[in-house]
């Protein structure tokens, strides 16, 4: 099976030991410290963690498509923010009437712009199931559309990587404007409680907190599951020898259009999660600056590695975290400054230099091994 | 019910929608036949008029001066390039100008380029997986295991092009001629009826090019084999029928001996060289 062949491979082990490690400690520290205790984790570190997780799960999408299929997505952001906007659509409607205005349907921003009733695409946004499916679909149809018109036309490289950026930036000024139904400017915010429970309290973050981390997971080995896969081996064939791979048989456009909408589909997730933790979803999720900041984790920490990408979110994430509060102005040069010494530096990412000890590990590729065995 | 199945059986009432796995017909002897084809790219003539006809396991050696038209029409008959007029037939059922590159791939067309190119990060046993002629769709891709007898049929022809040891190299450290070989291994994965094989000797030395020799001669008879070439020398080591091309058609046709002496092939090609 190609989603249990991962679990077998040392690399994965290691990555889910670490993160189900982290993810036991972080709870143990939270729940059973004292709160004046040095070592106690606090609910804001526990949803900041989450939120980081997040954006480690989005880094993955990325690198699946970008490391091993060589299509250098600039517009994931918008894959990740409509999978938010699905779960925030949810949220809203979980609000009920205990929204400013106490209207029992109609979000607050609808009630103020005088809106009568419930815009068709707001149906079902009532019921969980629905919006989780939503998190899936949505953003895997744009991709799946966007995919098959783009690669059908054999659009690579540079011109695919503009018309992603141009993509995400269509979709953010849609989404500001009012009439679209989404909340314009402000997004969608104010959620109240998510499957019942109350956002607010501790348990419910730490339980969003866990369920980004057994997501992150899943998407890991789902990506891994592809990348060792004989599928995985063409997709790099694709990367790396587009014509070739046609002339041997290959329908490239198929591969790069299924791969593509995977990764969509985990941004979705991403994004999905990402809502409920931060407290709103708006259009600035969509802005172009985003998605190329997800490109630079995945490039500080190492292209075509998955777990390079997750290292590489977390960390710079991270510093933005420390750099803004020290000195707000300075994080965007100390982030250059970082991309350009990784890049001069260590061309192989924070990943690279891992790798250099357990390289034996990584070319041991499944097909290598079997063919030895 | 009835109704409902023949619905659903959409494979039998539009005959395209029939996947293309007919088995290519060689009754009438050619396995490839190409008649008054044309094609220009902005005015120029790349080939004008062109008749080929390649019989089943045949091994034929086209020469030709640069800009002859050689590599415009391996890209006619592998689907990369369209001819403005004319008609190019697979055995005397497929007409490939229907078909896209990878069904004519599939039918059993394999091509090497002029330049070696195969997937530098991949290992040679992993190239040769690739190639192997299996169902190349997303999903029995995703799930593909490795079979025995896939393994056998690569190590066969890991033995045949002499990379038994390298199984496990990255194709990209390879030498200018191994990775030659591996292309033309990857080639013989697929299983293909009829090999085009572009410039194959070119940056080998001797011995490498003895070795390909023998490789290519050991092919023909099982698969018809059609191969592009400056090297003089390479040509009449394996050659049996030469096709001469000049502007786009065939200018001479015969054994070696024949185009060699052949005044009108002496002047624009040969006689340039000796």
């Amino acid at each position: 099976m190609w989603l249990t062949r991962p679990l077998q491979e040392r690399s994965t082990q290691i990555f889910l030991g670490v993160l189900f490690g982290a993810l036991v400690i972080v709870s143990a520290l939270h729940l059973f410290m004292p709160q004046d205790s040095a070592l106690y984790v606090s609910s804001y570190t526990v949803t900041l963690l989450g939120k980081y997780l997040c954006y480690a799960l989005l880094a993955v999408a990325v690198d699946l498509v970008w490391g091993y299929l060589g299509i250098l997505s600039l517009g994931h952001g918008a894959f990740f923010a409509l999978g938010g906007y699905a779960m925030g659509m949810y949220l809203m409607r979980q609000i009920g009437d205990r929204g400013v205005y106490g209207d029992p349907v109609l979000p607050d921003f609808m009630v103020f712009l005088n809106w009568q009733e419930l815009p068709w695409y707001w149906a079902g946004f009532d019921m969980a199931w629905f919006a989780f499916i939503m998190v899936l679909l949505a953003p895997g149809i744009l991709a799946l559309v966007f995919g098959f018109l783009a690669f059908r036309s054999r659009v690579t490289g540079v011109y695919l990587s503009i018309i992603t950026q141009a993509l995400t930036f269509a979709l953010m000024l849609a989404f500001f404007r009012n009439e679209m139904g989404f909340g314009g400017n402000n997004g969608l915010t104010d959620f109240k409680d998510i499957l019942g429970f109350d956002l607010r309290t501790d348990a419910t973050r730490l339980g969003l907190f866990l369920a980004t981390g057994i997501a992150l997971a899943i998407g890991y080995v789902i990506c891994r599951g592809i990348v060792t896969s004989k599928l995985g081996r063409v997709s790099v064939a694709c990367r790396d020898a587009e014509a070739r791979t046609r002339f041997i048989g290959y329908r490239v456009e198929r591969v790069q259009l299924f791969v593509f909408v995977v990764s969509a589909m985990l941004a979705g997730v991403a994004g999905a999660l990402y809502v409920p933790q931060v407290g709103i979803i708006n259009p600035s999720e969509f802005s172009p600056l985003f998605s190329i900041e997800v490109v630079v984790w995945v490039a500080l920490g190492g292209r075509a590695t998955l777990y390079g990408a997750v290292i590489g979110a977390l960390l710079v994430n991270y510093a933005k975290t420390v750099f803004t509060g020290i000195m707000p102005d300075a994080w965007l040069f100390a982030l250059g400054g970082l991309f350009v010494l990784v890049t001069v530096f260590l061309p192989k990412g924070i990943a690279g230099l891992m790798s250099r000890r357990s390289k034996k590990d990584d070319t041991d590729t499944p097909a290598a091994q079997e063919a030895t065995a | 019910m009835s109704i409902f199945q023949e619905l659903t059986n959409r494979d039998q009432v539009f005959e395209f929608l029939a996947p293309v796995q007919s088995p290519v017909d060689v009754r009438h002897g050619p396995i490839l036949y190409m008649e008054d084809v044309s094609v220009s790219f902005d005015g120029f003539k790349a080939i004008n008029n062109l008749n080929l006809t390649i019989d089943d396991g045949e091994l034929r050696c086209i020469i030709g001066p640069n800009g002859a038209g050689k590599t415009t029409m391996m890209d006619i008959i592998t689907g990369k390039t369209r001819p403005d007029t004319g008609s190019v037939w697979f055995g005397s059922r497929h007409n490939l100008l229907t078909m896209n590159e990878p069904d004519i791939a599939t039918l059993g067309i394999g091509r090497k380029f002029q330049k070696p190119t195969v997937f530098e990060a991949l290992t040679v046993f992993e190239n040769l997986e690739l190639a192997m002629a299996t169902d190349k769709r997303i999903f029995p891709t995703l799930t593909a295991t490795m079979k025995p007898e896939y393994r056998e049929r690569i190590e066969e022809v890991l033995e045949m092009i002499g990379l038994k040891d390298l199984r496990n190299a990255p194709a990209g450290i390879l030498s200018h001629g191994q990775k030659q070989w591996l292309e033309i291994g990857m080639l013989l994965m697929q299983k293909p009826r009829l090999l085009l094989v572009d410039e194959p000797v070119a940056g080998m030395t001797e011995q490498e090019m003895e070795r390909t020799a023998e490789l290519l001669t050991s092919l023909a008879g099982k698969q018809s084999v059609v191969v592009v070439e400056h090297d003089m020398g390479f040509v009449r080591s394996i050659a049996r029928k030469v096709t001469v091309l000049h502007q786009g058609s065939v200018l001479a046709e015969g054994s070696m001996d024949q185009v060699s002496n052949d005044p009108e092939v002496v002047k624009v090609y040969l006689g340039e060289e000796a």
